[in-house]
C-alpha cells in the first residue's frame, strides 16, 4: 500500500521571477518518517502542499509509485488524493461536525456521494472510525463536536482523519506548531507509532529540530526555496544549522 | 485676549443646512401642508376611527379565507425562494465559484432585489393573471434576492482551511460542499431562511391589494365600500398574526443557538 515518492526539479513561484522552491530533487523511500526543516517562509509548507496539489507547481515532476501526478486533473487527481493523508498545523476540522463526521470525511474519496450525505457509510468505516479513536486516544469524543475539543485532542482527531484514508503517503504540515511542548510531543510519538504500526510513510515539516531528531528517521534542512541538508539527524551539526537557518546568536 | 481660531467655521455645512430648511419651507407651501390643514385630518381621522369601532367579526369566513390565502402565499414563496436560493448563493460567493458564474449570479440576485416587491407583484398580476400565483411569483422573486445575498456573504466569510483539508481528502466538488462549506453556514442560513419567512407573512397581507391573492384584496374590497368595522377586523387579524409569527421565529432562533 505504501508508495514511493520521488521529486523531480520541482519549482514553484506564487509572483513570477520570485520562486518559493527553486530546483527541487528528492527521494523518498516508502517508509520512515522524514522531516523538513527550515525557517519560516523557506517553501516547506508550499513543497508539501505541492505533493497533494493543493499547490500547483510551477514545474518539474512529483512522482508517486512512478506516475507524475502533475499533470492530473478532476477524478484522477482526487483518486490520488485519496492516497495521501494530510495532518494540518491548525488542524482544520470541520468545526461544527461531530468528532466521527471529521473522521469519516476520510472515506469521501472512496464512499459513493449519496452514502456520504445521509451518513450511511460502510460498517468497515464505521468500525475503522471507532478503533481509530481508541487508538489516538478519544474513544468517548465521537458524538461530540469538533469546535468542543481543546487543541491537542483535536490534532488527534486530524491524524485520525488521514489515517481513515488509508493512505499510501501522509504529509503533516507543522502539525505541533500550534500546541505547547509537552502536547507536542505526545503527537508526534502518536504520529509516528500509529504510521509505523500501519507501514505508512510519513513526510513532516516541523520547526522544533529538537522534535525533529528526536522522532525522524531522516532530516532534510531548507533555506531560501532549496535543499541544503539531507540526512540522519545524528549527522547534523552545528554548521548545518547555522547553514540552515542563518546567524549563531540564536542557539 | 487671543485672536487665534481654536474651529475652522464650515461655511458649507451652514449653507447646507440653510438650503435646507428653506427647501422644507417652500415644500410645505407647496403641498398645502399647513396647521389648518392638518386639525381638519385630525377631526376625519377621529370619525374614521368612530366608525371602525367596534371591529366586525359577523363575515369571519371572508376574513379567514384572506388569511389562509395569505399564510399559503407566504409559506409557498418561502420556499420556493429558499429552494432557489441555495444553488444562486453558491454561485454567487466569489471564493467558491469563478468570476464568469459569480459575476452574472451577483447582477441576477440584485436584480431581483432592485424592485419593490409590490411593484413586482402589479408586473406579475399583468402577467399571470389576479390571483395568488402572482403574489407567489412576487414574493418568490424578493427571498431570492434577499436569501441568496445573504447567503453568498455568508459562503464568502467561511473558513478555507476546513474546506482545504476535505479536498485534500479526495472528496469530489459536491462532497466539499456537503462536509467544509455547508457545516460552516447552515445555522445561518436557516436564521435567513426564518427571517425571511417572518417578512413574507408580512408582505403577503399587502399583495391582494394590487390584485396577487391573499387578506390584502379583502382588505381593499372593504375599504372600497366603507365596511370600516370589517377594515378594523381585518387588521386586528393581521397584527395577531404578525405577533404570533414574531414569537414563534425568536423560539426556534432561540432553540438553534
Amino acid at each position: 500500500m505504501s508508495a514511493g515518492l520521488s521529486i523531480r526539479g520541482l519549482s514553484k513561484a506564487y509572483v513570477p521571477g520570485k520562486p518559493v522552491l527553486r530546483d527541487i530533487t528528492l527521494d523518498f523511500a516508502p517508509r520512515g518518517v522524514t522531516a523538513i526543516i527550515g525557517p519560516s517562509g523557506t517553501g516547506k509548507s508550499t513543497l508539501i502542499r505541492c505533493i497533494n496539489r493543493l499547490v500547483e507547481p510551477s514545474g518539474g515532476s512529483i512522482l508517486l509509485d512512478g506516475e507524475d501526478i502533475v499533470p492530473l486533473r478532476g477524478r484522477a487527481l482526487r483518486l490520488t488524493r485519496r492516497r495521501i493523508g494530510m495532518v494540518f498545523q491548525e488542524y482544520n476540522l470541520v468545526e461544527r461536525l461531530s468528532v466521527m463526521e471529521n473522521l469519516l470525511a476520510g472515506r469521501l474519496g472512496y464512499v459513493p456521494l449519496w452514502r456520504a450525505a445521509l451518513r450511511r457509510y460502510p460498517a468497515g468505516d464505521l468500525d475503522r472510525a471507532f478503533a481509530l479513536l481508541d487508538a489516538v486516544g478519544l474513544p468517548e469524543h465521537a458524538t461530540r463536536r469538533a469546535d468542543a475539543l481543546s487543541g491537542g485532542q483535536r490534532q488527534r482527531v486530524g491524524i485520525a482523519r488521514a489515517l481513515m484514508q488509508r493512505p499510501a503517503l501522509l504529509l503533516a504540515d507543522e502539525p505541533t506548531s500550534s500546541l505547547d511542548p509537552r502536547t507536542a510531543v505526545e503527537v508526534m510519538e502518536l504520529l509516528t507509532r500509529l504510521t509505523a504500526e500501519e507501514g505508512v510513510p510519513v513526510i513532516v515539516n516541523i520547526h522544533n529540530v529538537e522534535l525533529a531528531k528526536r522522532f525522524c528517521g531522516r532530516v532534510i534542512g531548507m533555506h531560501q526555496g532549496e535543499v541544503v541538508f539531507d540526512g540522519p539527524p545524528e549527522a547534523i551539526e552545528t554548521r548545518h544549522l547555522t547553514q540552515i537557518y542563518g546567524g549563531e546568536d540564536w542557539m | 485676549m487671543t485672536t487665534r481660531r481654536a474651529f475652522a467655521p464650515n461655511w458649507q455645512g451652514r449653507a447646507a443646512l440653510a438650503a435646507l430648511t428653506l427647501y422644507c419651507v417652500y415644500a410645505a407651501a407647496q403641498l398645502d401642508v399647513s396647521w389648518a390643514r392638518l386639525v381638519t385630518g385630525l377631526g376625519e381621522g377621529a370619525r374614521f376611527l368612530g366608525r371602525m369601532w367596534p371591529p366586525n367579526f359577523s363575515r369571519w369566513e371572508t376574513l379567514s379565507e384572506g388569511m389562509i390565502e395569505s399564510i399559503q402565499i407566504a409559506v409557498l414563496s418561502s420556499a420556493a425562494g429558499i429552494l432557489l436560493s441555495l444553488p444562486l448563493g453558491l454561485m454567487a460567493a466569489r471564493n467558491l465559484s469563478p468570476w464568469w458564474i459569480s459575476g452574472p449570479t451577483r447582477g441576477f440576485v440584485a436584480l431581483c432585489r432592485s424592485l419593490h416587491y409590490v411593484i413586482v407583484a402589479i408586473l406579475f398580476v399583468k402577467a399571470l393573471g389576479f390571483g395568488a400565483l402572482a403574489g407567489i411569483a412576487a414574493l418568490t422573486v424578493a427571498s431570492m434576492g434577499f436569501i441568496a445575498k445573504l447567503f453568498a456573504e455568508a459562503i464568502e466569510e467561511i473558513s478555507m482551511k476546513q474546506v482545504e483539508a476535505v479536498r485534500a481528502t479526495g472528496a469530489g466538488p459536491v462532497a466539499v460542499l456537503l462536509y467544509g462549506v455547508l457545516p460552516q453556514v447552515a445555522s445561518r442560513f436557516v436564521g435567513f431562511c426564518i427571517y425571511q419567512l417572518d417578512s413574507n407573512l408580512r408582505n403577503s397581507t399587502l399583495v391582494g391589494i394590487v390584485g396577487a391573492g391573499g387578506i390584502g384584496g379583502t382588505l381593499f374590497a372593504a375599504f372600497k365600500r366603507f365596511d370600516y368595522d370589517f377594515v378594523a377586523a381585518i387588521l386586528l387579524s393581521i397584527i395577531a398574526l404578525i405577533f404570533v409569527t414574531e414569537v414563534v421565529s425568536a423560539r426556534v432562533r432561540k432553540a438553534m443557538q
